[in-house]
């Protein structure tokens, strides 16, 4: 079910991912003030954006699975914010690279972006222990998509709070897209379109490990029913209900 | 709807009277975290947004510890099944709940606030309309997350670590305007006016949330 | 069919009480009877079959059973540091009840005179007692109840038995762990084991021995 198309999306993504940083890297200018360094901006910013719209899309799963009850919902929100998380990794460790060679520390809390970032990084890093430490599964269930719900709706009030915290310090480094020079903008806007055919690849790849693996279990229950599950390597991370 | 609220609150605020746990601790709490401020700044005297950040700090921490004691009493002796089994909205537990939780801020800050203004700060407090109508707003929006988060982290093995890991994020935007509109007030010098954009955020927090946790507590409560 | 992760709890277990009549239901520790009961009591809810509780389909229309049956199961549902007297007027209160008809029924169990003492400082059968009120506080038209004799004295059992027994007139689903006094006990007869049904059928064709067959 979630291996069709899976080859063309994975050809698409790494075609767009070689254009990107070929832009990136030959085609961009570099950047006045900031050097060449100003180009991990390009990796930073749609890994940001990519995890941010992730972390919305888990809540709105979230949402389906407590409207319809399906499992599937579920685990399509688990995976689409484990993915996100581990996005967001990466956008911390990039800013920080980028802080560092633009002014300096690894660390500043001018840059509102980053900080939001930060906060909702350390939010969501609960999810996957909250999950972990309920054993029912369905209610397991049911209390992450709370969770990815609440969490989902402090995303754009942090922004905000946040935002306005900042407001008097330091003027904003990150400018909207309509400020970027032309060839900028179209590496901008390359780059961001490979992080999110990454993302969707990477999450349509797990959905679907995650599906052979369901009907995997199945098909041993039916060939030996009164056996208990094989014992391998107990993982708590939820998985698809088999039929 | 509002009998079953008001019943489930009669019960809660009767419990805690009865034998006092959350208020008394969350109160102890803060005065002992303004002496440790005390000898960790090495300051006797405060003010701004330093006095500012000190307050808020530990009535955020307070609050965890009263966060992480509202479900308990229901847990540990059945009270979910009993109110389950009643014809009755499920969402006036959530009500109720954080109600008491906002009672019980309250009754807390009464005491951590004087002490505060005693212990530590510098300066007296301006304009101290604004600072209850700031307590209250921020007091409003812990209740509700922390209701919230109390019972998402009740089912949970790992209750008592998981209500400041996700409660604490979850308020910063509160702590970040709570602060920031207090900041004035404990300054030298006088009656600054609070901008005006700090409540209004708290405010839209409180909405928000408010709403978000009225859709979602229901789901909470299944088995 | 009720699972619970990858194990079923309840499967295929089929059966119907007329109203007014007492089903008692048998099995050795776990095998589903709590869970039977707390799928009726709409506290759990079914994940495949149809459900039907006093005439209202579970789980979706579970809301409307809710004021109409009434659990006793393991655990009294009180709160251990309020009084037996204020634990009632609580959910007399839930449940839009009349507090005189908690005083009514601490009288009834004989429990007015400790009404309000802690229920941590009553004994486990003045427990059980409160609890049994509790459960019957609404009047309820299903009566739930999970071993209810387990930790009482017959004097306390004859107290209680207007309230919760056969003789109380409600329709009753009990299990037990007694066959020969559940199986007195009862209109009707259900025998479960692993989640599954072994044993059902009207109480005057088993006996002893074939419940006990059950925990063999």
């Amino acid at each position: 079910m979630y291996g069709k198309r899976l080859r063309a999306l994975s050809i698409a993504t790494a075609i767009s991912i070689v254009t990107a940083f070929s832009l990136a890297f030959f085609y961009a200018p570099e950047d006045a003030d900031q050097g060449f360094v100003q180009k991990i901006f390009y990796l930073h910013v749609p890994m940001a954006i990519v995890a941010l719209c992730g972390f919305v899309f888990g809540g709105i799963c979230a949402i389906a699975h407590l409207r319809t009850g399906d499992r599937r919902w579920d685990i399509r929100s688990y995976v689409a914010i484990h993915m996100a998380l581990i996005l967001g990794i990466g956008v911390l460790l990039t800013g920080s690279i980028w802080a560092r060679a633009a002014w300096g520390h690894w660390w500043v809390w001018d840059e509102p972006t980053l900080v939001s970032f930060l906060i909702i990084f350390l939010l969501y890093a609960c999810y996957q222990p909250l999950r972990f430490s309920i054993e029912d599964p369905e209610k397991q269930a049911r209390y992450a998509s709370v969770f990815a719900i609440t969490c989902g709706a402090f995303v754009p009030l942090n922004f905000i709070a946040v935002r306005l915290a900042q407001a008097y310090t330091h003027p904003r480094v990150l400018g909207s897209t309509g400020n970027l020079p032309g060839p900028m903008r179209l590496t901008f806007l390359v780059s961001l379109l490979a992080m999110t055919l990454l993302y969707v690849t990477l999450w349509k790849y797990e959905m679907t490990a995650k599906n052979v693996h369901a009907q995997l279990r199945s098909l041993r229950r039916k060939l030996a029913p009164d056996e208990a599950l094989t014992p391998g390597r107990r993982s708590a991370a939820p998985s698809l209900p088999s039929r | 709807m509002r009998r079953a609220t008001a019943a489930v609150l009669r019960k809660e605020l009767r419990l805690e009277l009865r034998t006092p746990q959350s208020v008394p601790a969350m109160a102890l709490f803060s005065i002992t975290t303004f002496v440790v401020f005390h000898f960790a700044l090495q300051r006797s005297d405060i003010s701004g947004d330093l006095a500012s950040g000190v307050l808020w700090v530990t009535l955020l921490l307070g609050a965890m510890l009263g966060i992480a004691r509202l479900f308990v009493a229901d847990r540990e002796e059945g009270g979910f099944d009993g109110f389950l089994l009643a014809p009755v909205d499920r969402t006036s537990l959530f009500v109720a709940k954080a109600t008491a939780l906002l009672a019980y801020l309250i009754a807390v800050q009464i005491v951590a606030v004087p002490a505060f203004v005693l212990l530590l700060l510098g300066p007296s407090p301006s304009n101290v309309g604004a600072l209850i109508g700031l307590l209250a707003l921020a007091d409003l929006g812990i209740a509700i997350v922390g209701t919230l988060v109390g019972a998402l982290a009740i089912q949970s093995r790992a209750r008592d670590l998981l209500v400041p890991l996700i409660a604490l994020p979850l308020l910063i935007p509160v702590l970040i305007c709570a602060a920031k509109g207090t900041t004035p007030l404990l300054t030298d010098g006088g009656a600054h006016a609070v901008a005006a954009r700090w409540p209004l955020t708290i405010a839209l927090y409180d909405l928000v949330f408010g709403l978000v946790a009225y859709a979602v507590f229901d789901y909470l409560l299944e088995d | 069919m009720r699972r619970y992760g990858e194990r079923t709890a309840l499967d295929g277990v089929s059966v119907s009480v007329p109203a007014g009549s007492s089903l008692v239901v048998f099995g050795p520790n776990g095998a589903g009877k709590s869970t039977l009961l707390r799928v009726l009591a709409t506290l759990l809810a079914p994940h495949a079959g149809t459900t039907t509780v006093l005439g209202c389909a579970l789980p979706r229309e579970g809301w409307k059973v809710r004021g109409r049956v009434g659990l006793l199961g393991h655990e009294p549902l009180l709160y251990k540091d309020l009084s037996a007297r204020e634990n009632l007027r609580y959910h007399a209160r839930l449940h839009d009840v009349r507090s005189e008809r908690a005083e009514e029924l601490l009288d009834q169990v004989g429990m007015w005179l400790r009404a309000d003492e802690p229920i941590r400082e009553l004994s486990r059968g003045m427990v059980q007692r409160v609890a049994a009120c509790r459960a019957v506080l609404h009047d309820p038209e299903l009566l739930l109840l999970d071993e209810p004799a387990s930790n009482l004295d017959p004097a306390a059992t004859a107290a209680l038995e207007p309230l919760i027994g056969r003789s109380s007139g409600r329709t009753r689903v009990v299990t037990s762990h007694d066959p020969a006094g559940g199986l007195k006990d009862a209109d009707l007869v259900l025998g479960l084991r692993a989640g599954k049904a072994e044993l059902h059928g009207s109480a005057h064709d088993f006996d002893a021995a074939a419940i006990g067959a059950l925990y063999a």
